[in-house]
């Protein structure tokens, strides 16, 4: 493992991630106190030159993210999204086992800088042992007095994929369905009960405590230039070493697959790579030297999402995995939006009929013109992203297709 | 109303409900009050002896014994005063008497009035601050406040307490009835009252009199009039012999049924005019078909004063004939003439001797109707009243004591009966009663128990029981519920083949607006 | 001020003005399922899609803000093929039967399947089904034809207040119902029939209005309701001379007091109009019976009675209980009557009942 590059895990296992004390000897809070040294606006613009980008999918501009919370509003809160919900992704959980305390003292850094005393994270409803750890976590701090009046509350999620999407994590904390919001307003402007509130990623957080210890200069030359840092990914699938790594934002597809992942299970030959989780487009073999950050990712149509990569080799039967897929987003939307709730119910039904062996063009052409619709059309990123997985593979593998219809 | 229905959703602050169920008497009022509770943080007090709706959102909820509202209010006047709340400037510049009023507060603190009431004293006083410190304070009220033998004190209480925090006269606050009929307000702006010709002006001024006299060409009576039941009384004794009854149904709405009964026996001519065959007319020498609402045009006045306009939307019924059109063939056959052409016509006239609607046309409120007084075709009218200052110049406090109901339940009738409506049934259920779905909705009356009342009778939900008072009884079933408090019980009065009014007395009414006291009566329930 | 330009033309809305009535504004007719004028916004039903340059979707009318400089296109071929499709999902489950519709003539999605050309929905498959009979006499709901917009769920909560409704399960199965999917009269519902105001579409329709004529066929006749003293104004639906319904009015120029909303009696109230024992001839009693009678032999009789009482025993031997339920003019007429005509001012009216 050696082309690893440990930044947020460096010290995994070498630390009770419970425990504060241990965590002030490595060196933790020190970014913390940095940040309370500095002026918000040059906090907030160090953040921002950092290059820092959310790593919950969007990618934004974590600085510029913070920036546009209105100063004079009285209450504001800090939310850290720990739903992780993308099958195959567990790099958050990871974070939180290894390094807990990073992640604290990034949502008091972020605290620091919009001016807010609150934060909650929302945690995942499969993950009780994350959330008495996180628990334990805070007490810890709390004792040691190294988050200062900053608040942390640790919310358990409702199970829903789409609670993961900022807004709806935010109705689900306020007791109402999990339905995301419209945007605007974005939640930086009207979040949590109507008032000003961050929502970050686990590993945006747990990136903040080194960038002030050690600058955003130092964070900005790791790895990718518009996508600086590290970024944990998760393998899964058939490759040999399902295990998360860290790497620079530079590092290529194939190595995380083949150096680090040891290539495909049996020897066998690779046939797709899905990265980003469930929405994630399939990505053929001959775009496996694309570099892993953000923009590299889109460049070939594909996002990084999560950062989950799921490695299927030449035995898999894509249309089937893309049916099974199709069900999922069935059951996962949330039925606000026409086309995400009809459309992903109808592109089931054109799935099982394609797998099944019954469709013909016709039924491919009508699923394409579906997905086309829910892309540009539905509310969130759910319903825009189920699209991807079908889209993909009818381009890349269309051949698979083929073979299916009548 | 002294305000608009609007402002209940917009403008007032903090709202003080008392005697009225408004989600289900006007609902839509209920809505608003709801809305600006909910949604715009308004503060609610509710003031009423059963559990209801709005309660369920309510800051404080006073479920005080029926027919204690003066001591109730007393008391929290007494609280303003004594936590220095009242509004000086206003006291100063626009009320007088206000040191009687302060003498007969003194002598009703909480903590003794929460025993006459029933109620926490804590929540006295917390219903006192948070209406007193109010931006602005909205009173309303309906017939849980007024159908009391001290209704017209009642009344004056609630001026008394809007005056002493100064919520009058701006958007919010006010002292506002909610009328429970859609012309109530008309038929009084009209002068359907004894005492009274349109706007207010009473008969036995001469100068107004002189006046009629000459627009109408004819002498009018200089002597006040008689009220419905001093007309019942009389009938009962003979002095009176003929009765036209229009649009309504005393066999069904008035105090003690067996009494009007006899009354309408006695009478050697009875003369009512309707749209269906009620149980009044059923006694009727003559009935008069006339339209509904819907076959009609004109304009009703509504509980904010809000002149609108009615329009005929399908001819009348069979050989029905417009009221307006029967009114004159009658006249014009006593030998007074009648001839208009139409409401519109007879609107004009009505502008011409009645100042507050002299600004009013059918032109102008062929679209928004406009609310009185409206003095003349320029003015905007009056959604606001007593802004600068009231009709007499001066609010004037009323020292107010507390006085117990008339009849209060002992042994033999321990109970404490209450009538008053359903959301689903409008008064004598003449109209009601004959809409399909709500008289499939709700076919029959009931009588609300509460649950300890219910298991010290031994009696269960939905079973028939007799519910008796001194004046006779009627077999309903029992709703067994927590919305009536213990030893309180409560039923509709929309029902003939179980009328609530055969239960209530008329001996004792209000001394001044004759309301009969239909909030309480002395009860007693029995298994049949 | 903001600027931007919708189909090619240019305008100037206020800040915060929202690109659907920017729209509007420029005569663009965006079509709505969702959006309420009256209620928070939804923006689920993304038919108000719109394409707006440079941006890589398409933007909901209805809850974007319009920005400076935007360039708006409201029918380009991506926006039509968007709103053609959602067409097709929605009909794709709906119990489509507009011949015998409540709704025929006055349906959104009706409306919206004619102006796209939609004819039938190539989606056309299986689908969770929620018809449900609720026993309640005032409305039906046929949730087989909902179209999951949530205005009634949002009319319920934010104007009625009665928070009777919410949408239930998720995604394909989401549905409209009551805290434990039953029956409205078990809920806190007061059947005011807002939600049956502002629905789109023919999922829920008036019971007592079912059958006897479609939107295109009456009249509508504005007036004031006959129940409480809070003024609601509506419309009547008349046809052949029949009171039909009731609708509602929601401008407030027409509706000051009450914008469109009523209560259960109002709304489903009506039919009393229409009923078998209104009065229909003049009674006169004989022989203890009533029987009917002409106009002029009712009139004579009454007048005769009248002007013999008053001989005899003066005029105040006579009283009148006028109406709050008659018109003004009536009101002022019959006290004139009493007065004027017969001298007494033996007048009052149920004031206090
Ligand atoms: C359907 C859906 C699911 C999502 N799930 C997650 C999630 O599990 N964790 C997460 O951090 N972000 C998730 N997101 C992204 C969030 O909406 C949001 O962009 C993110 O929390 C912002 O944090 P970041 O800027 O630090 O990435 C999801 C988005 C969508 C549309
Ligand atoms: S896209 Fe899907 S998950 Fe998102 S709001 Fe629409 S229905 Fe819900
Ligand atoms: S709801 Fe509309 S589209 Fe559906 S059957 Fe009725 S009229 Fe037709
Ligand atoms: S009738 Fe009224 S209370 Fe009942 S569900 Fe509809 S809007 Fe809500
Ligand atoms: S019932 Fe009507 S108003 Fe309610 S969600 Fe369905 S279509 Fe919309
Ligand atoms: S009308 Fe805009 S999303 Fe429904």
């Amino acid at each position: 493992m050696a082309e690893e590059m440990r930044v947020l895990l460096e010290y995994a296992d070498k630390i009770n991630p419970e425990s504060a004390d241990e965590y002030v000897k490595v060196g933790g809070y020190v970014g913390l106190e940095k940040a309370r040294q500095m002026e918000i606006n040059d906090l907030i613009q160090e953040v921002k030159s950092s290059g820092l980008r959310g790593r919950g999918g969007a990618g934004f501009n974590a600085g510029m993210k913070w920036s546009f919370v209105p100063k004079n509003a009285e209450i504001k809160y800090v939310v850290c999204n720990l739903d992780e919900g993308e099958p195959g992704t567990y790099k958050d959980r990871i974070i939180c086992e290894k390094n807990a305390q990073a992640l604290l003292e990034g949502m008091a850094i972020c605290g620091r800088a919009i001016g807010s005393n609150q934060g909650y994270i929302y945690c995942r409803g499969e993950y009780p042992f994350t959330v008495k750890l996180l628990k334990n976590a805070i007490q810890s701090a709390k004792e040691l007095g190294a988050l200062g009046d900053f608040n942390i509350e640790v919310r358990m999620g409702a199970g829903a994929y789409v609670c993961g999407e900022e807004t709806a994590l935010i109705e689900s904390i306020e007791g109402h369905r999990g339905e995301p919001r419209f945007k605007p307003p974005f939640p930086g402007v009207a979040g949590l009960w109507g008032v000003p509130t961050v929502v970050n990623n686990v590993e945006t957080f747990a990136c903040l405590p080194s960038i002030l210890t050690k600058g955003s200069a130092w964070f900005a030359g790791i790895g990718a230039a518009k996508y600086p840092g590290t970024k944990i990914v998760t393998l899964t699938g058939d490759a040999v070493n399902t295990t998360f790594f860290e790497v620079p934002t530079d590092y290529i597809l194939r190595d995380v697959i083949y150096k680090l992942g040891g290539g495909v299970k049996g020897g066998k030959k690779l046939k797709a790579v899905q990265v980003g989780g469930t929405s994630g487009s399939f990505i053929p073999e001959q775009n496996l030297d694309t570099q892993i950050d953000f923009d590299s990712m889109g460049a070939i149509g594909a996002a990084l999402g999560s950062g989950a990569v799921l490695v299927l080799d030449e035995t898999r039967d894509i249309v089937d995995i893309v049916t099974r897929i199709s069900k999922f987003f069935e059951h996962e939307s949330c039925g606000k939006c026409n086309p995400c709730r009809e459309g992903t119910f109808r592109c089931r039904e054109i799935m099982e009929k394609i797998n099944a062996g019954k469709a013909s063009q016709k039924d491919i052409d009508n699923l394409l013109l579906l997905t086309r619709v829910m892309q540009k059309a539905a509310l969130c990123g759910l319903g825009q992203a189920a699209p991807f997985p079908i889209q993909s593979t009818i381009k890349h593998f269309a051949h698979e297709y083929a073979r299916k219809i009548v | 109303m002294t305000n608009s229905i609007n402002e209940l959703e917009k403008d007032a602050t903090a709202i003080f409900v008392i005697g009225t169920n408004t989600t289900d008497n006007h609902p839509v009022i209920g809505y608003k009050i709801r809305k600006n509770v909910r949604f715009n943080g308004a503060k609610l007090i509710v003031a009423d002896p059963r559990r209801i709706e709005l309660s369920n959102i309510a800051d404080v909820d006073l479920r005080f014994r029926p027919g204690t509202d003066v001591a109730l209010v007393n008391a929290m006047m007494n609280v303003i005063i004594t936590e220095g709340l009242e509004d000086k400037d206003f006291i100063a510049n626009r009320t007088e008497n206000y040191e009687e009023l302060v003498k007969v507060v003194e002598k009703y603190p909480p903590q003794l009035v929460a025993q006459i009431c029933g109620v926490d004293a804590e929540d006295i006083r917390k219903a006192a601050r948070i209406y007193a410190t109010a931006e602005r304070g909205s009173i309303c009220y309906a017939m849980g406040l007024t159908q009391h033998s001290t209704g017209t004190d009642n009344v004056k209480t609630m001026c008394n307490l809007a005056l002493l925090t100064g919520n009058l006269g701006k958007p919010g606050t006010g002292v506002n009835p909610l009328r429970g009929q859609n012309n109530v307000q008309g038929a009084c702006d009209m002068g359907a009252l004894p005492v009274v010709y349109p706007a207010y002006q009473a008969v036995t001024n001469a100068e107004v009199r002189e006046k009629f006299e000459k627009f109408w060409g004819v002498p009018l009576s200089p002597n006040n009039g008689l009220t419905i039941p001093d007309v019942v009384d009389k009938a009962h004794h003979g002095e009176i012999k003929g009765l036209m009854v229009f649009g309504e149904n005393p066999m069904v709405s008035d105090p003690d049924l067996h009494h009007v009964g006899e009354a309408m026996d006695n009478l050697e001519l009875l003369i009512v005019q309707d749209i269906f065959l009620t149980e009044t007319a059923m006694k009727a020498h003559v009935v008069f078909p006339g339209v509904t609402f819907a076959e009609k045009n004109g304009t009703f006045s509504n509980t904010e004063r809000r002149v609108q306009r009615v329009r005929q939307a399908i001819t009348p019924k069979g050989d029905a004939h417009q009221d307006w059109q029967i009114l004159c063939d009658l006249s014009n056959r006593l030998g007074y003439p009648m001839n208009y052409s139409s409401p519109e016509d007879i609107f004009a006239e009505i502008r011409k001797v009645t100042p507050s609607y002299a600004g009013i046309s059918y032109q102008r409120i062929e679209k928004t109707g406009i609310h009185w007084p409206c003095p003349n075709e320029e003015h905007p009218g009056t959604p606001v009243l007593h802004g600068e200052k009231f009709n007499r110049g001066l609010g004037l406090f009323h020292a107010i004591e507390f006085k117990e109901a008339y009849e209060l339940p002992d042994a033999e009738y321990p109970l404490i009966l209450s009538t008053g409506r359903s959301l689903f049934h409008y008064h004598t259920g003449t109209m009601t009663r004959r809409s399909s779905a709500l008289n499939e909705f709700m076919p029959s009356n009931e009588v609300q128990v509460n649950p300890e009342t219910a298991a010290r009778l031994d009696i269960v939900d939905n079973e028939m029981v007799k519910l008796i008072t001194r004046r006779g009884y009627i077999e309903v079933k029992t709703h067994v519920t927590e919305m009536v408090p213990d030893g309180v019980v409560f039923t509709f009065f929309h029902f003939s083949e179980a009328a609530a009014n055969v239960l209530t007395q008329a001996k004792c009414l209000d001394p001044v607006a004759k309301i009969p006291e239909y909030k309480v009566s002395a009860a007693r329930i029995e298994k049949i | 001020m903001i600027k931007l330009t919708v189909n090619g033309r240019e305008i100037q809305v206020p800040k915060g003005t929202m690109v659907l009535d920017a729209c509007q504004q420029a005569g663009a007719d965006v079509p709505t399922l969702c959006y309420d004028p009256d209620l928070k916004l939804a923006g689920s039903c993304r038919m108000c899609v719109v394409e707006a340059k440079g941006r890589p979707n398409l933007m909901a009318a209805c809850v974007s803000p319009a920005e400076n400089g935007m360039v708006i296109e409201t029918e380009s071929p991506d926006v039509v093929e968007s709103r053609k499709i959602i067409l097709e999902l929605l009909l794709a489950r709906h119990k489509l039967e507009c011949h015998t519709c409540e709704k025929d003539g006055s349906c959104k999605l009706q409306d919206y399947c004619y102006r796209y050309g939609v004819t039938d929905s190539r989606y056309a498959g299986q689908g969770a089904h929620f018809g449900m009979e609720d026993p309640n006499p005032f409305f039906k709901r046929d949730y087989d034809k909902c179209i999951i917009c949530t205005r009634c769920v949002r009319v319920c909560d934010e104007i009625t207040g009665a928070q009777a409704i919410n949408v239930k399960e998720r995604g394909h199965h989401a549905k409209i119902a009551t805290v434990f999917d039953g029956k409205l009269d078990d809920s806190s519902c007061v059947f005011c029939g807002q939600c049956v105001m502002v629905c789109p579409v023919g999922a829920l329709t008036s019971k007592v209005s079912a059958g006897k004529g479609k939107s295109y066929q009456t009249q509508n006749v504005l007036t004031t309701c006959t129940y409480c003293g809070t003024g609601c104004t509506f419309e009547l639906n008349v046809k052949d001379d029949h009171v039909v319904g009731v609708t509602s009015v929601r401008e407030s120029e027409f509706s000051p007091v009450n914008k469109g909303a009523l209560c259960v009696k109002g709304r489903f109230g009506w039919d009393f109009i229409e009923s078998k024992e209104r009065l229909t001839t003049p009674l006169i009693r004989e022989n203890g019976e009533l029987r009917p009678a002409s106009w002029d032999e009712a009139l004579d009789y009454a007048a005769n009675k009248i002007k013999a009482i008053k001989e005899k025993d003066g005029p105040d031997s006579l009283a009148l209980f006028s109406s709050a339920r008659a018109t003004n003019e009536e009101n002022y007429l019959a006290q004139k009557l009493f007065r004027a005509a017969i001298g007494t001012n033996n007048v009052d009216h149920c004031a206090r009942l």
